[in-house]
């Protein structure tokens, strides 16, 4: 009977410790250690390049259009 | 760099967006998770994809009232723009799909059918501007076609998956919309300035393409447009 309490209370103790694992799983560790940083560095860098690149672009067309006027 | 405002506003926005929408908070959600965040990409791709459409249908408007050949410029340009937006919003929402859904394309989907249509429309517009060799035969035929093109496209993305009865899309098929009860605060102070960026982003695209088909145009013809 001692067996078969402590069998129970034991089950028991484990459906709490499932039931708290309820809470939807985040990427904590990554932010908590810092990697996360890496993933914004480099999509920002990327977008910067590309942001850049359209900036020099528009630039260049800019005086292709005042050269084809000025004839 | 009078008018440049505008577009550094873009770059900024963006960039804010990328970097907000990893750092910032979200809520904690089952199912959805970390993945919450493709709300920051995904959705404002769309939005300017249909802004780009809408863009491309007004000027189509504009065009077929006095065939002023720059306005088919415009609009066909915008209408290749916004077939450039709808790529990475529908590449987006698939890998999102993969890990929510469980497969990579739903087919039963109303809003992915939508989709599918949509871009079948636009795909024959390319196609009939590709086929088309004379200028202005080419600019009338599209703007005709433009017209019915993003009035079925409206229909097939905004309206057919609010009214079908099965969408996995928050906000469709009588699913509450994504803001009632997934976004937050803080999710707002991103995805708003997210969706104006990327508006913004086509924009800019799409007036650097016009002036460099008008200054093709203007070299090709003697009549010139600006």
């Amino acid at each position: 009977m001692k067996k078969l309490i402590s069998l129970t209370i034991l089950l028991l103790l484990t459906a709490t410790t499932f039931a708290q694992n309820n809470e939807p799983q985040m990427a904590d560790t990554m932010r908590s250690d810092g990697k996360i940083y890496v993933v914004v560095l480099v999509l920002s860098v990327v977008f910067a390049c590309l942001a850049t690149y359209l900036i020099i672009i528009d630039r260049k067309l800019k005086k292709l259009e005042d050269n084809s006027t000025k004839k | 760099m009078k008018n440049w405002w505008w577009k550094i506003a873009a770059i900024a926005f963006v960039l804010y967006s990328i970097i907000m929408g990893f750092m910032g908070n979200v809520p904690h959600l089952n199912i959805l998770n970390e993945t919450i965040r493709n709300l920051y990409f995904h959705v404002p791709l769309w939005f300017a994809m249909l802004v780009q459409m809408g863009i491309s249908w007004f000027f189509a408007l504009r065009y077929l009232n006095g065939y002023n050949i720059k306005y088919d410029v415009l609009s066909s340009r915008a209408a290749y723009v916004g077939g450039m937006f709808a790529l990475p919003g529908l590449i987006t929402g698939s890998i999102w799909a993969t890990y929510t859904w469980g497969k990579p394309w739903v087919a039963e989907d109303p809003k992915l059918q939508g989709v599918m249509a949509a871009m079948l429309v636009y795909f024959v517009y390319y196609l009939l501007r590709a086929l088309i060799p004379d200028a202005q035969t080419k600019a009338r035929i599209s703007a005709v076609y433009n017209i019915f093109a993003f009035i079925m496209t409206f229909v097939f993305i905004m309206i057919y998956p609010r009214l079908a009865p099965n969408s996995l899309h928050p906000g469709n098929g009588g699913n509450p919309a994504f803001g009632k009860y997934d976004m937050d605060n803080d999710m707002r102070m991103v995805f708003y300035p997210a969706c104006l960026g990327w508006i913004l982003m086509s924009v800019w695209l799409l007036n650097v393409l016009n002036r460099m088909k008008k200054l093709q145009y203007n070299l090709d013809n003697d009549e010139k447009i600006n």
